[in-house]
């Protein structure tokens, strides 16, 4: 139960985000490696608690980003995003 | 030797609370004195961050109520029982306490009324906040410049006594720039003469602008709500890359 409720938006987590990136990323476009659907990170669906962060594409729910912070780092898997583009100034 | 700035990152600074307001009775504002703040736009968020003693953190992240032309931040939080944070944030904290935050935060969920346009606002219950740093920034510009973005509201609480910043939205609604429709869930005065449900297909219809009007939409509140409404949108008509969303989670 409560998995719908539990469910964010990767705006929520844009704070967490900043602790990786050097910019904030939630305007960036992110392509699903799994399904090539290109979304903003602000509009990934965001899974994360207690131990970190699970960005998921609204269009096929694949993982696209995970950040997990454990043994002293912060481990980010970003294999389901292929390609970030960050728009820049 | 100063250390260059890396643009993006945040740190921590400690706020103080230089003002507290009750809004309803489950939800109060906190003005905070930001160190160094620099101007956040509508829609944007804090994080904030309570430690015990224990070393033990809770970390949460509240919108932005005010419009980035004032000075000092005022967050609404809505207390949910039984939570780690927002009741210390509701009942506990007291004005020139500090309190630890970052931000602002976020580049999706924002608007600049520079964008022009129409614009559609729907909230549910707290999620009224963001809309409102949006109403607010609207509210001071200049006369041309908000007739270029002309404002609908449609916010749905559970009770009159529920609705948050009710009487600023009464004097927003004066403006002819700006509309406010308020839909009541569950309880409603015995002469409301406003709606008495859920936002559906027909409200949304009614209330928002045709989706030949393009308008920007912002969608706020708690998840169901959220995806209900982006969904009937979508179904209007409206464009997805124009709704954007932000869900509120049951976390407090």
């Amino acid at each position: 139960m409560q998995t719908e409720e539990m469910r964010l938006d990767g705006n929520a987590v844009a704070g967490s985000l900043l602790d990786v990136f050097a910019v904030d990323v939630t305007a960036a476009l992110a392509t699903c490696a799994g399904c090539g659907a290109e979304r903003l990170v602000g509009a990934l669906l965001e899974y994360g608690h207690g131990m970190g962060v699970v960005l998921r594409c609204p269009g096929c729910d694949a993982v696209m980003l995970r950040v997990v912070r454990a043994g002293g780092s912060v481990r980010v898997d970003a294999s389901g995003v292929s390609l970030l583009a960050i728009p820049s100034d | 030797m100063a250390r260059a700035a890396i643009p993006g990152r945040l740190d921590w600074r400690v706020a103080t609370v230089v003002d507290v307001r009750t809004e309803t009775p489950r939800a109060r504002t906190l003005t905070l004195d930001v160190p160094d703040w620099s101007a956040h736009k509508a829609g944007q968020h804090v994080d904030v961050r309570l430690v015990a003693e224990d070393g033990y953190q809770a970390q949460r992240s509240y919108s932005i109520a005010s419009a980035p032309e004032e000075s000092s931040v005022a967050l609404t939080i809505e207390r949910i029982d039984a939570a780690e944070v927002s009741p210390y944030l509701c009942d506990v904290l007291r004005v020139g306490d500090g309190l630890e935050v970052r931000g602002p935060i976020g580049g999706y969920f924002v608007w600049d009324v520079m964008q022009a346009g129409p614009l559609f606002l729907v909230a549910g219950g707290s999620g009224i906040v963001p809309l409102m740093a949006m109403l607010r920034h609207h509210a001071r510009a200049s006369e041309p410049t908000r007739a270029e973005a002309p404002v609908k509201l449609l916010y749905s609480a559970r009770s009159w006594d529920d609705v948050i910043y009710r009487e600023e939205l009464e004097r927003l609604a004066d403006s002819p720039y700006v509309d406010v429709t308020i839909a009541l869930t569950r309880d409603a005065p015995a002469d409301w003469r406003g709606h008495r449900r859920r936002i559906d297909r027909a409200m949304l219809e009614e209330t928002g602008w045709p989706a030949s009007r393009t308008p920007r939409i912002f969608v706020c509140g708690p998840t169901p709500l959220v995806e209900s409404a982006a969904s009937l949108l979508v179904a209007l008509g409206h464009d997805p890359v124009h709704v954007r969303t932000e869900r509120f989670g049951p976390t407090g």
